[in-house]
Order: C-alpha cells, then structure tokens, then sequence
C-alpha cells in the first residue's frame, strides 16, 4: 500500500555524503537536469557525523531533492560555518531564501549569494530587526511607503516596504520574523511521541496538514503503517481543512474587492465547513485528532452521513456564489491581469501550492499519492495565467475537488486512539524521514533525523509560505500599490508558519 | 452576474445569524473541562504527564484554562475517567484565579464591570495585535464578526488604529519581536482602555511559555481586564464574555 501522503527514509549512513564542492555539484546537477529542491537545511555536527567531518566542521547540510518523476533523494556535506560554500542560488534562485535561511540559523557563509537577508532575525548569525538591510531604491520621483508590523486587520503582523514612483510600486520588500516563537527549539525539547500539540500551532491555519506530516514521519520512526480507516479521516479532516480555508481565502479577496455577496457568502460557508471539522474532532480546526499511531475522532456512520449532507448543502450553495463571482465584470476586471507571476518565474522562484498551480507548474503531492486517495485521486488543477483571478479560480477549482470528495466519503470500519503500546516503542536508530503533506496553501515539509540511541537530533519544519514570500514581493511590482491588499490576498500566505 | 443572481444568493444565505449567542452551544465542541469528584489513584499523576503546557496539577485535582489547550490528552490518560470536556463555551475570567477549574466546578458568568459598562456597554471599539499569535486565535477573532456571530449588533466593533481604540486584544504568547510594537500601540490607546488576553499564548504563554523568544513584559505592567482561554477560544468564548463583561447579558 502507498501512503496517502508522500514519506520518504533513508538510513542516515546510506544518504550520500560528499566534500562540499562535490555536494554543490551534485546538487547543481540534479536542479540543472529538471529536479527541484524541496528542503536544504543545516543542524549542528553531532557526534556521529565524526566520520564525514575534517577538524572545524560544524554544521551538517542536507538537501532533500525531487525529480521530475517524483522520486525524492537526499544528498548531504559537512562544513565549517565560516568557511560555507558558494552560493547555487545565482544560478537556482529557487534556493534564495533556502540558502539565507541556512546562513540565518546556523552562521553558515553562503559566498557570494545575492540576497543574502534575514528571514526571521533568530539564529546564529542573526541581525537585530532594526538592522535589516533595505534595498534603497533613489530618484527624485521615488518615494517609500512602510507598513506594518501591526497591519490594519485581525491579521498576523509583517513589515511592508515599497518603493514607489506615484502609485506604481517599484520594489517590495518583506521583512518578516515578528511572529518567531522558537517552534524548532521547542520541538526538540520535549518527547517527540507528544508534540501533536505544538505541532498544531506551527501554522495554526493548517493545524492538519502539519499535524499529518508529523505523524506520518513518526510512524515511519516507530516502524508503524497506519490502516485506511486512519488514513481516511486523515484525509477528510486535511480536505476540511483545505476546504475551510479556500472559503476563508474568497471570503477575504471578495471583501478586498468590495464584491459584497462573496465576502458573506463565502464566510457563512467557511462556518458550515469548520463546524464538520468540529463534529468530528471537537476542534474547528480539526485538532486533537491526528496523533502519530492513530486518530482521535468520532466518525462513524451516522458522522460520515452528516458530513456527506452539509457538505452537498455547501455544494449546492457554493455553486450560486461561485458562478456570480466568475461572471461578475467587477471580478474580473479587478482581478485579471493584476500581480502576475509567469510560469517561468514561478518555477524559477520555487513556488509551491496553489500558488505554483495558479502560474501553471503542475505541483501537487497528492497527485503522486494514493491511500486514501487511491480509489479516488484529486488530480492537480492548474491554471496558467498567474495573476490575482487565476489564483482566485484555481482555489475555487480545488474546492470544488475537494468537496466532491468529500461529498462521496464513507465511514471507516473503526477509528480507535492510537494503541499505547504502539506509541511508546522506541524510535528507529540513525534513520531520516521526510514527510511531504499537501496542505491548502501548499506542501508541508517535515525532516526528522535520530541518532544511534533513537534519540531525535533534529526537527526541521518547512511551511509552504516560506517559499512563496518572494512570489507576492515580484508579483506586485509595477502594479498599483492600491491593489496590494488583494495581490497579498490571493496569495493568502502564512506569517507564523514562516517565522517559526 | 444578474439582479436574479444575486436575489437567489441572497435567498439561499437566509439568516445566519446566531439569535442569542447567550444561550447558545456549539455542538460537538471540545469545551469546558469538566473535572469529577472523587479521589485519584495513588501517585497518579497520569494526567500531569500527558499535559502538554502543565495546566493539570494533581492531589487536588486542578486544572488551569489560562495554560490549558482543549488538547484532550488528559482525560485520554487519565484510567478514571475523572476529566472530560462539555460543549460549554464559557471559560472566560476576569482574573487569572477565575480560571481554575476543580472537581465538581460548573461555568460562571464572567461578572459584569459596572463602570466599564456605563462607558463601553454599547459601543466597544477593539484593536487586535497577534504577537506570535498561529492565526486559528486571530481567524476565529475574525469570525467573532462574521454573519454568524455578529458582534457589532451588540456596538463591538474592531478598528485599524489604537487611536480610535477603547482596548487591545492580544493573541499569540507575545514574541520579544513584536515587544515594541504591541506596547506602542497599547500606549497609543487613550484611556480609558482595556487589555484583554485571548487564548492559551496570551494568557500563559501556553505552548511556547519559557522559550526565549519571547518578551511578555508587557503583562508585567499592564494587567488584563479579561481572559478568554483556548486554543483557539471559540468565537462564542470570546463574544459571551464581552457581553457579560458590558452587563449585556442582563435580562
Ligand atoms: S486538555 Fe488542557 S489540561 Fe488536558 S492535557 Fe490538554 S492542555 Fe493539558
Ligand atoms: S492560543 Fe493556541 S490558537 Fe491561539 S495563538 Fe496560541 S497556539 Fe494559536
């Protein structure tokens, strides 16, 4: 059986481990003949990476790669901070923020690179927030505009710098880290059998998909392949998820747009969605059911014939709005056109999720997945035009899928709570497991590596909005500065889940 | 879109408002922590070990809402039975000893301020300010104000600017990057004003308490007016605890 979501291990003495100049031209190889990365990240040198380390190597840097095909590889070096590596990113900038994040954290000298900015101002060479180096754009018909941290709404805080000539922004530049918290600390810190909570909050928006890619990599740890019945309310609670999000999401650009029937509309749907999300697991963001061995939930026959029922209402009442939002001159003027991200420079950047679909890059983990979706598969959307309306009708299309699937969805046989005895077995020695879950806004990225005794020696997190940040900063150039908020929108990405 | 389009949305939309959020149970929500008399096992502490945030204290059985995430990892390990979660909404308080819970408690109202209720009963103006907030807290906010739960009918209303703000409502467990930002727009807050804490982060830094970086200063200084735990709270959590706190709960 193939998992429904995408897991990948390796033995820790099995990942190809190269002098760093042999590992930036594996790595360049692989990127250069169509593979894409889909982490690079660095951790302290332990004691059992002593074989592949020279005298005054610290840090341990893996890269986690994905061919065309789909197949993921990992490849690893072991340098020292300061002496680093040169730069990839000149030539794959996909890696920009991969590399500067890798430097952030773990002092590691990226040669030559760029962009070198801090992400989220926590790390080993880390600069104070007041420090962050702005790209000075200068003419006399050149002015700033500065937004942030605390934005007008109820919305997570981030810093907006644009440079503008009249309304036309030149130059955006996101400064982010207001909402770091320590997470990777705090995930290293306690039991790794118990961290469904914490893991929960790492976006708290996609509570599920974070919450799968941690038990899915867990169980791969505790050598344990959870049964379909799991598998299945898994995969309801993250389309719920996603549903409920795509809904917050056309509720949000409608209200922009002043497109009043959308904004309620879509609003008073989103409830109906994260309610089923409640009945099943007491939580309307679907916590405190997916734990590493199991689920928690109440999902039996008359569950599944409730949400089979709110979601045909749903249905039948999204299709009025949607098919108003798609022929409404308003919309389409408003959205088309505007915070265009072509396909080339989407692939260029790294762009994952909808984001990525909405630029015409056929992305989407579920696609190569099968478990719960094996009977019936949610094939990718894509649509090619990049801008604020594509990705607006591209979460319209996937809501659709989604909630055909959820419309046709059977209770399991049974859902019990993760066996005990299951969950408190040891950890898999010396092993890497990375876990890849399609969440609403894009792939969810989980790396877990134990050392000899089992013990977890690192937990890397990667939320999509990590890698899409940069899409919004170029969408918007040479766009009105008015229409930011709605470019922001339509990309709909997370400040917590980048900032950790 | 056509005049009939937009008719038939409207029609189909019919009324989403919740009539009395005061009464009101959402149904299948993991909700107040419902603790049962009785004696534990001796040295049990199966409950303590499987808190996530140290919320539980044992002999005699306490449970903390401000630290407490509705994860529902205690009353799974506890071999008595003796914790179990209710549909209540109501956990909010107006002081942090307002939000222990032992063996036997039942939910109160949050008791009503008379003179912030001459000032704020009928118009309330919030800012929010997530500080390390996961956005569930700020989304379930938002949706304080949707068409379901509709907190303005009751004058509550949230503002962009400090100025026009009668209080500050803060998510997230208050990170030491937003430590300037949060205290500046709380000084820009003409008195008088109220600071209200909303969920686990907030109230006790729930999950992220004792990570270093953070900067819950703040807290020190300034004591909040109310509490309203979880993680995230329930839009209902958050709007029956205002309307008691305005005395619009009055009958
Ligand atoms: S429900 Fe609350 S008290 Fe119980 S384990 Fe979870 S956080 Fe602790
Ligand atoms: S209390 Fe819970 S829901 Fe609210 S911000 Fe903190 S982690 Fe998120």
């Amino acid at each position: 059986m193939t998992a429904s979501v995408l897991v990948h291990r390796e033995a820790v003495a099995a990942i190809p481990t190269l002098a760093p100049r042999a590992w930036r031209d594996h790595v360049a190889a692989a990127l250069g003949g169509g593979a894409r990365a889909v982490a690079l990240y660095g951790r302290p040198v332990a004691a059992a990476d002593a074989a592949a380390a020279s005298p005054g190597d610290d840090v341990v840097v893996t890269a986690v790669l994905q061919d065309a095909g789909g197949a993921l590889a990992t490849a690893r070096t072991v340098v020292a901070a300061a002496h680093g590596y040169h730069t990839l990113t000149r030539d794959f900038p996909q890696l920009h923020v991969l590399e500067r994040e890798l430097h952030e954290q773990h002092g590691v000298r990226i040669a030559d690179h760029p962009w070198l900015k801090p992400v989220r101002h926590a790390g080993r060479a880390a600069i104070p927030m007041a420090a962050y180096p702005y790209y000075d754009v200068t003419g006399k018909e050149v002015h700033a505009v500065a937004v942030g941290p605390i934005h007008a709404g109820v919305i997570e805080p981030g810093s907006f710098r644009f440079h503008c000539v009249g309304e036309r922004v030149v130059h955006l530049e996101i400064q982010l880290g207001y909402q770091h918290r320590g997470v990777e600390a705090r995930l290293l810190a306690a039991d790794p059998r118990r961290l469904a909570p914490l893991v929960e909050t790492i976006a708290g928006d996609t509570s599920v998909a974070h919450a799968w890619a941690y038990a899915a990599a867990l169980e791969a740890l505790l050598g344990h392949a959870p049964d379909d019945g799991v598998e299945r309310v898994r995969a309801c609670l993250l389309e719920l998820e996603r549903v409920g999000m795509h809904l917050a999401g056309l509720s949000g650009i409608s209200a922009d747009i002043g497109f009043v029937p959308g904004a309620s509309t879509y609003g008073r749907l989103r409830t109906a969605a994260i309610n089923a999300s409640m009945a099943i697991t007491g939580s309307r963001f679907g916590r405190g059911a997916i734990r590493p061995g199991g689920v928690v939930a109440r999902f039996d026959e008359r569950g599944a014939a409730a949400l089979r029922a709110t979601i045909d209402r749903l249905r039948r009442d999204q299709a009025e709005i949607d098919a108003c939002l798609r022929t409404a001159r308003t919309v389409r003027h408003r959205l088309g056109g505007v915070g265009v991200v072509p396909t080339s420079l989407a692939r260029q950047l790294g762009l994952v999720g909808f984001a990525a679909r909405a630029s015409g890059v056929a992305l989407d983990d579920r696609a190569a997945c099968r478990g719960a979706y094996a009977a019936r598969p949610i094939d990718p959307h894509v649509e090619p035009a990049g801008d604020c309306l594509a990705r607006t009708s591209l979460r319209i299309a996937e809501l659709d899928a989604s909630t055909r699937w959820l419309a046709a969805v059977e209770a399991p046989p049974a859902v019990a709570p993760p066996p005990r005895s299951t969950v408190d077995g040891p950890l898999a020695a010396s092993l890497l497991v990375v876990t890849l879950v399609e969440g609403w806004r894009g792939e969810v990225v989980h790396c877990l590596e134990t050392d000899a005794a089992g013990g977890l020696v690192h937990y890397k997190v990667q939320d999509p909005s990590l890698r899409n940040w940069m899409g919004l900063a170029l969408a918007v150039r040479e766009v009105d500065i008015s229409d930011f908020p709605m470019c922001n929108k339509s990309f709909d990405l997370s400040y917590c889940g980048s900032d950790l | 879109m056509t005049l009939i389009d937009a008719l038939r949305v409207r029609r189909s939309q019919g009324r989403q408002y919740i009539a009395d959020p005061l009464t009101a149970m959402p149904q299948g929500f993991r909700g107040r922590p419902r603790l049962a008399a009785g004696a534990c096992g001796d040295g049990c502490d199966a409950c303590v070990t499987a808190c996530p945030t140290a919320a539980v204290t044992p002999a005699p059985l306490a449970l903390d809402l401000g630290r407490c995430t509705l994860c529902g990892l205690c009353a799974e390990a506890c071999p008595d039975g003796r914790i179990g979660f209710t549909a209540e909404p109501r956990m909010a308080a107006t002081t942090p000893a307002g939000l222990i819970v032992r063996p036997g408690d039942a939910a109160t109202p949050v008791p009503e301020d008379g003179a912030l209720a001459r000032l704020f009963g009928r118009s309330l103006r919030l800012r929010q300010v997530s500080a390390g907030g996961c956005n569930a807290c700020e989304l379930e906010l938002n949706a304080a104000a949707n068409v379901n739960f509709d907190v303005q009918r009751y004058g509550v209303e949230w503002v962009a600017s400090p100025r026009h703000a009668d209080g500050l409502v803060v998510t997230g467990p208050l990170t030491r990057a937003m430590a300037a930002a949060t205290r500046l727009a709380w000084d820009a807050m003409p008195a008088p004003r109220v600071l209200v804490a909303v969920g686990a982060c907030a109230i006790s830094g729930g999950l992220y308490a004792g990570s270093d970086a953070l900067d819950r200063a703040l807290l020190d200084d300034v004591t909040p007016t109310l509490y309203v735990p979880g993680c995230p709270p329930h839009p209902l959590t958050f709007v029956v605890a205002l309307l008691e706190l305005l005395g619009r709960a009055r009958p």
